[in-house]
């Protein structure tokens, strides 16, 4: 098996566990084995910046060029730069969860046409 | 699920008489879930290191202390001292944090693991920020690295919410990412 995805600074994760479940962060340093810092950055992605176990990261396969402890300042130019979002929107496992979330918004009538279809 | 370790700055004195109208104050740093144990633990030591106690002073004041900035990663240097099976050993750990709280916790639950020593057999004598350059052991000298760089290589899936769980699965599950 080859790895391909990285824990490193600069690396984009979705975050598959609790509140903030479906929403991008950056990895902005580690803190030990199990934790990382991370930074939304909070104006495009709406996470925080705070620590949290690798358990609730699916790493993405996109990175951003951002120094060690970079200030929320620039990575929010490194996302507009890179044009993160655009990727991430485009990405297989956005369009997953778009579709997982389409289908539980789906009503009767909704159904019956995808039943149809 | 336990409440979070607090850091309380408790300042307490013997209650003034007329022999000693001013007496010295004395403040401690303690490490706990809630202001109530923060005050016991206060006269615990108290006691023992002075002559006075519960009933013979007075708490002048419990301040909690918040960290100032959580939001930066810090390598925490504390000593400790801690009761074995056979006897009190004193030992330095380090550990890296956001939060000093955070660290604390990190070392309860290391001295429980590693050494099965419970919370009530670890004192804490002293605990500070230690500098990179300064710190002492190699699990935390290998985090010191700006281009920091590993994969995820064994990745247990789970499901995103409580709710979601499969008591029983018909798939085996991968536990590779990528």
């Amino acid at each position: 098996m080859v790895f391909t995805k990285f824990v490193e600074v600069g690396r984009v994760a979705m975050i598959n566990y609790g509140e903030d479940y479906g929403k991008l962060c950056t990895i902005v340093n580690v803190i030990n084995g199990n934790l990382a810092l991370v930074d939304g950055p909070q104006n495009i992605t709406g996470v925080q910046r705070q620590k949290i176990n690798f358990k609730r990261l699916t790493l993405t396969d996109i990175t951003v060029k951002i120094p060690l402890n970079a200030r929320q300042k620039t990575i929010v130019k490194a996302f507009e730069e890179e044009k993160v979002i655009d990727a991430w929107n485009e990405s297989s496992l956005k369009k997953k969860l778009d579709r997982m979330e389409k289908r539980a918004s789906l009503n009767d009538f909704d159904r019956f046409k995808v039943m149809l279809a | 699920k336990k409440m979070a370790i607090r850091e309380f700055i408790v300042v307490g004195r013997k209650e003034p008489s007329e022999a000693e109208p001013n007496p010295p104050l004395y403040r401690m740093q303690v490490f706990a879930r809630n202001e109530v144990i923060a005050r016991s633990r206060f006269w615990y030591v108290l006691h023992a290191a002075r002559k006075m106690k519960k009933t013979t002073g007075e708490i002048l004041s419990v301040n909690e202390v918040v960290e100032k900035n959580p939001n930066t990663v810090k390598n925490f240097g504390m000593w400790l001292r801690y009761n074995s099976r056979s006897g009190i050993h004193n030992m330095y750990k380090e550990f890296r944090d956001t939060t000093l709280c955070g660290a604390v916790e990190q070392m309860y639950a290391d001295m429980n693991g590693r050494h099965r020593a419970r919370a009530s057999s670890v004192h804490i004598i002293k605990t500070a920020v230690v500098k990179a350059e300064d710190t002492r052991r190699p699990n935390l000298k290998q985090m010191h690295n700006s281009k920091i760089k590993f994969p995820l290589t064994h990745i247990q899936p789970r499901a995103s919410h409580k709710r979601y769980r499969a008591k029983f699965v018909t798939s085996r599950p991968t536990t590779f990412a990528g």
